[in-house]
């Protein structure tokens, strides 16, 4: 770092505001960070439709901290008068009900969205060497917005936030020896409360969003670092054009991304409106109908499910049998499968990245990972009686349902995905990759 | 790679066609007709809810000033539905208190603000015409939709009183006979079948419209942002076009 005085850039416009952007340059880096961002970051042009998801994820987050904000100016943190204050906002606050559906509605779509951006990334290979680290903090954000949506939910304070929280935070007094502990310090309480509600308010819209903000931004920083990655998986960096000494594959992110996933963001935002304002509910997927009921301590709801979203991890809460009298089994399955996707980069020995050119059993392994997922979400959202009973004395399993046996064997597909990797990679036939991107 | 998106295609729309198809009760509900652009059905149904249900129920998240968005005029509001108080930004709150309820009824009756969001328009539509005499409850009466409720039948000078008898029998799939029960009107009310239904209907017409009173504006409003939306979609695209011309 010198401390020799910076040469002053040509005003990039005529007028004021020119020679105010050449002003604020000698002072911040302005134009190189907007070069290096943007202006003349080269991302490769043969992107697909799976490359719109980590903008529209960008732009859900900006919509619900904007949302949150206006929320927070009528909410009131209290459990007398939580509930109070949510009919509130949807009736007497001017656009009260708009800002409202916009941040419920945004919950589930961010999590639909950062799932198609993660199965982009599984399919393509975009966590293999040098995109590990990007993945890690992919990973950490997909388990930060789950605990951020989690202590969300509990806000409104109606019956399904009440006791979702309640039967959530009792997982964790399934952990040996500290659980009860564990489980009270995180409530304040010895039952979910208004001290509960108060401090995941206080989580929710300031201490999450924080370390949210902080890892997208480390997230993104680490991808202009290492470049995109691309539907064919091969490295646009390694064959640069001499003239201008620029991939001769990638095209500058603006204007040629930026106009392009203006696209993507009208059809999005088309997608996000006709639910928000012809099925705010979601058919009760998005708001659940007991959730227009107060939270009531001493009435338990009939069917206690959680929002969509965390759906495949739950049915494998309950597809795994207790043990020794506890439940910790399974809720540390349910850990297991979300933490798996850490290892991710280092358990792929393929040669190469993308599904395109990968192996057959590879291919079949990716799809029964996907149908186990989806298949896994549907059990979690209905009881376990859905499918009807196995006949009695059956060998090895000995009968039970058939939902819980089914989601035994899901559960199975989906670890087997990951701890199996290393060996399907490795012998699978892959084909070979090509030079240049296909375009 | 085609076959890999079309199977997950084809597991995404399996997964929300049965997970819709999940959400079904067991009793059958008759469909109510709502429609929250009839501002005179809307005036009808708030008058019988309160008239009825307000003498036990609250409203309390409901403004009787909102209901100026039904036509009615702050004069008209204060004069003829305004009972229990004489602010007309107060919220409709029932004079029963909540521990007499507990003593009379047996339970304190719920709030119906949201009923509709809670239980469906359908629901409410079936429940309110579903009343029948039955000597086994405290209360005399029971429900097809909400067996051993313990909300009497508050519409019976209306309806009439209804009477659940076997009209026939049915073989079940073991072979075994089942009566078939049917509900039958033993004692006339001041109204005629079809009338009672109208009348019904116009009252959960008013509830659908108090559980959430923005919903006619929000699918007004919803028209306008998709129609921008198609032609911003047209523009955007156009502008991807020019500028991806040059990209080989």
């Amino acid at each position: 770092m010198s401390n020799a005085p910076k040469a002053a850039i040509a005003p990039p416009f005529p007028g004021i505001v020119g020679n105010a952007i050449v002003w604020i340059d000698a002072r911040f880096p302005l134009v190189k960070l907007y070069k290096d961002q943007v202006g003349e970051y080269y991302a490769p042009k043969n992107f697909n439709i799976w490359y719109y998801f980590g903008a529209l994820a960008t732009l859900i987050l900006v919509m619900q901290i904007v949302t949150g904000i206006f929320l927070t100016m009528n909410y009131k943190p209290d459990a007398k008068f939580a509930f109070a204050s949510v009919e509130y906002i949807m009736r007497d606050v001017s656009w009260g009900w708009l800002i409202r559906y916009m941040h419920s509605t945004g919950a589930s779509m961010f999590f639909l969205v950062v799932y198609l951006h993660m199965m982009r990334g599984l399919m393509y290979g975009s966590y293999r060497k040098p995109r590990e680290l990007l993945w890690v903090f992919g990973c950490m954000i997909y388990l930060v917005l789950m605990a951020e949506a989690f202590f969300g939910y509990l806000l409104p304070w109606g019956q399904m936030s009440y006791w979702g929280a309640q039967v959530i935070i009792n997982l964790f007094a399934a952990v040996p020896i500290i659980g009860e502990d564990l489980a009270v310090w995180i409530r304040g309480d010895f039952s979910v409360s208004d001290v509960t509600l108060n401090r995941f308010f206080a989580l929710h819209v300031i201490a999450l969003p924080l370390v949210l903000l902080g890892l997208v931004a480390a997230h993104l920083v680490a991808l202009h670092e290492v470049g995109s990655n691309n539907p064919d998986g091969i490295e646009i960096n390694k064959d640069i054009d001499p003239k201008t000494g620029t991939p001769r594959d990638g095209i500058p992110f603006h204007p040629y991304y930026t106009v392009k996933d203006a696209v993507g963001v009208v059809v999005f935002l088309a997608v996000f409106s006709a639910i928000v304002f012809f099925a705010p509910e979601m058919g009760g997927y998005f708001l659940e109908a007991p959730n227009f009921i107060q939270a009531d301590p001493l009435k338990t709801p009939e069917h206690i499910a959680p929002v969509w979203y965390f759906t495949p991890f739950y049915a494998m809460l309950r597809a795994v049998p207790s043990m020794f009298g506890s439940q910790f089994p399974g809720v540390a399955v349910m850990g297991a499968a979300t933490l798996i996707l850490f290892l991710l980069p280092w358990l792929d020995r393929g040669k190469v990245r993308s599904v395109r050119y990968r192996g057959p059993i590879y291919k079949r392994f990716l799809t029964a990972f996907v149908i186990s997922f989806l298949v896994l979400g549907y059990l979690g959202v209905v009881p376990t009686t859905v499918w009807g009973q196995l006949p009695k004395g059956l060998p090895l399993i000995g009968g039970g349902d058939v939902a819980t046996i089914v989601a035994r064997v899901l559960t199975a597909v989906y670890f087997a995905f990951f701890i199996l990797m290393p060996w399907y990679t490795k012998v699978d036939k892959e084909k070979p990759e090509p030079e240049r991107v296909t375009f | 790679m085609k076959t890999a998106m079309k199977l997950l295609l084809a597991s995404l729309s399996f997964v929300a066609a049965s997970a819709f198809a999940a959400g079904g009760a067991d009793v059958h509900l008759d469909k109510a007709p709502i429609n929250l652009r009839d501002t005179a059905s809307l005036q009808r149904g708030a008058k019988s809810f309160i008239n009825y249900c307000l003498n036990c129920h609250n409203a309390q998240f409901m403004r009787y000033s909102h209901l100026t968005q039904i036509g009615l005029t702050e004069l008209q509001i204060k004069e003829n539905l305004m009972f229990t108080t004489d602010k007309i930004g107060d919220t409709m709150v029932s004079s029963l208190e909540p521990a007499d309820a507990k003593e009379w009824l047996g339970s304190v009756p719920p709030d119906l603000t949201l009923s509709a969001r809670v239980r469906s328009p359908d629901w409410l539509y079936t429940y309110l015409r579903g009343f029948y005499r039955d000597d086994t409850t405290p209360s005399g009466w029971n429900n097809t939709v909400f067996a051993n409720v313990a909300m009497p039948h508050v519409l019976h000078d209306l309806q009439g009183s209804q009477a659940m008898l076997k009209s026939g029998e049915r073989r079940d799939h073991a072979g075994k006979m089942q009566p078939i029960m049917k509900l039958e009107i033993d004692r006339a009310g001041s109204m005629s079948p079809g009338e009672y239904d109208r009348y019904v209907a116009d009252l959960v017409n008013y509830m659908t419209y108090m559980a959430e009173p923005s919903a006619l504006k929000r699918t007004q409003l919803g028209v306008l942002v998709l129609f921008f939306l198609v032609f911003a979609f047209f523009v955007t695209l156009w502008l991807k076009h020019e500028y991806w011309k040059d990209v080989k």
